[in-house]
């Protein structure tokens, strides 16, 4: 009798357990989408600030109609990407062609003096930044949960419901060289 | 990883609470004893008791209102600085918060911050007006990130709590200490047995020292773990912001300025990103003051180029210092992910001179103030008083007619 109480006591100490490995790999999960759902808001928050920008700029940049095709083109390739992937190559060559375009604004003293244009300006950069903040804040999040799924005891867990490693969200270093860096000083 | 970080910071708030009510519960025995041998100590400690609920009701439900409005801070719009609101946003998402902070500005033309609230849902940022019109983008970057620091480990929580109850303690002191002045020694006159007066005079020397130690223990404990604090808000705002150098040259330029901030007092002066109040001697003893050493601060910071994770920052702090100790809790330190540091992303640098700031930092007043401003076609910018009666104002350079929208 008193065998078959502490079977019973372990049998419910190890389903505790593991109820509550599951519970928090589903927490994990929660968070990495949380996370990639910020990468998202923010990417199609560009995406909307885009065609204002080359509004603004249409009228000073006449010679640099390259560049402004180029971001429409990449604009309309990362809006139509489907996986983390192929909108992390898209994104960062977009990220790039406005990088070019931020150097060649410093050619037209008139565009810089724009009210408009500096207000879409700071937008701009603080859009970019929020996709790389949010980019490290998903990273932080996959690398955490992909650790709990790998590791013991939570991969027996991970194991048995099949929760899938998650991808990272990487900018290629090629893309990430072709944003140059400006300094005025 | 951030949350080991946090239970860290959540037990030493449970421990100091504690410690707080204890030593409040030992006040109100004492002084109970001191009025009424008998049983005065128990009253002592149910008015102790009574009075450290209370404040932790007020300090929950409205701690961080009554810190924001003795600040004299004011709750602003994404309109008044769409700077400020996206930095503020950008340190959201790198923290992984779900909630926005609110925006307050403070009146005031020396540059400060701090960031109050219990929990990230429901915490505030507030900036001065002076620390707006000094700064540049990355530089308010990395104080928005030391304050968001401070929302995220939940910093906010304790000094909230610990501020309400160093207030608590240091008024019955001195109410204390101002009763026995006004005839309070005339009670144990009255008392004629010898050994009664043996144990009063004990009790009334016990009083006395706890009237004095009491507030000073308080403030040490409050002092010693704020100061901690500021240094592990400095290694987590490095690590949202990937740059120190912002945050150390946002710490030079507020430094400089010996500006006092008028709404500080001792009581809220630990929650601010430096020293509010620099001419009051605060910094005379190490042992007392609420904040490290700006000079080392800037130090560490500038010394972190390896990368900007929490290891980094002990090594730099180890360096600096001179000696191991430590700062960050091991669960801290076994972060391995290897962040690389990020260059200034400031595509126009800001060339301001002290005039263009004053001027700014003027303009942000008045706009908090409910001024309206008119941009006129001819250039001139036109402020509106908020007790300015008519409907139309004329422009006092070219004489165009503006409507006034209110």
């Amino acid at each position: 009798m008193v065998f078959f109480l502490i079977f019973i006591a372990i049998i419910v100490i190890v389903v505790l357990f593991f109820v509550s490995i599951y519970n928090s790999l589903i927490g994990l999960r929660n968070r990495v989408k949380n996370a990639w759902s910020q990468i998202d808001v923010q990417l199609k928050r560009r995406h909307d600030l885009i065609p204002n920008l080359l509004e603004t700029v249409k009228g000073y940049m006449k010679h640099e109609r390259e560049i402004m095709e180029n971001i429409t083109k990449y604009r309309s390739q990362a809006m139509d990407a489907n996986t983390v992937g192929d909108k992390a190559a898209a994104e960062g060559m977009l990220s790039g062609a406005l990088g070019q375009l931020r150097v060649q604004v410093e050619n037209y003293p008139d565009l810089k003096a724009n009210q408009n244009f500096l207000a879409l300006q700071e937008e701009l950069t603080s859009t970019e930044n929020k996709i790389s903040f949010a980019r490290q804040a998903y990273n932080d999040q996959v690398l955490f949960f992909n650790n709990k799924i790998q590791m013991f005891p939570s991969n027996i867990v991970a194991g048995m419901f099949s929760f899938k490693e998650e991808e990272f969200f990487e900018i290629e270093d090629q893309t990430e060289k072709a944003v140059p860096k400006v300094s005025f000083n | 990883m951030m949350w080991e970080l946090i239970q860290a910071n959540k037990r030493k708030s449970i421990f100091i609470f504690i410690g707080m009510g204890l030593l409040l519960i030992l006040i109100g025995f004492t002084f109970g004893s001191f009025y009424s041998p008998e049983n005065g100590g128990f009253f002592g400690i149910f008015l102790a008791l009574i009075l450290w609920g209370i404040l932790s009701m007020v300090s929950y439900f409205a701690g961080s209102k009554i810190l924001l409005a003795v600040s004299g801070a004011k709750e602003v719009t994404q309109e008044v600085h769409p700077q400020l609101y996206n930095v503020v946003e950008e340190m959201r998402i790198a923290a992984n918060l779900p909630h926005q902070p609110k925006i307050y500005i403070i009146a005031d033309a020396a540059p400060n911050a701090f960031a109050t609230g219990i929990k990230p849902e429901n915490s505030a940022i507030a900036v001065t007006a002076g620390l707006l019109g000094t700064l540049n983008r990355d530089e308010l970057q990395g104080v928005v990130a030391h304050e968001m620091s401070h929302i995220l480990n939940r910093d906010i929580l304790v000094m909230t709590f610990a501020g309400m109850m160093l207030g608590a303690i240091t008024l019955m002191a001195e109410v204390f200490a101002r009763s026995l002045w006004f005839g309070g020694g005339s009670r144990y006159k009255s008392k004629s047995s010898d050994r009664g007066g043996q144990a009063q005079l004990i009790i009334m020397i016990l009083a006395i020292a706890l009237a004095i130690l009491g507030p000073i223990m308080a403030q040490l404990l409050y002092f010693a773990i704020s100061r901690k604090r500021e240094y592990l808000a400095d290694a987590s705002a490095v690590r949202l912001t990937r740059y120190p150098d912002g945050l150390a040259s946002a710490l030079e330029k507020i430094s400089g300025t010996n500006l006092d901030l008028k709404t500080a007092n001792k009581v809220t002066a630990p929650m601010y990103i430096i020293n509010p109040l620099k001419k009051k001697g605060m910094q005379i003893s190490n042992l007392s003051s609420t904040h490290p050493p700006i000079s080392e601060r800037i130090k560490i910071l500038r010394s972190m180029s390896q990368g900007v994770n929490y290891a980094n920052y002990q090594n730099a702090f180890n360096s600096v210092k001179g000696k191991t100790s430590g700062l960050i809790p091991q669960s801290g330190l076994t972060d391995s992910s290897v962040i690389g540091l990020r260059t200034s992303d400031l595509s126009q640098t800001s060339f301001e001179t002290d005039k263009q700031v004053k001027r700014e930092v003027g303009d942000l007043m008045m706009k908090l103030n409910d001024f309206v401003f008119i941009n006129c076609t001819c250039g001139v910018k036109i402020k509106v008083p908020p007790d300015y009666k008519n409907n139309s104002i004329t422009c006092p350079k070219c004489g165009r007619i503006h409507n006034i929208s209110k």
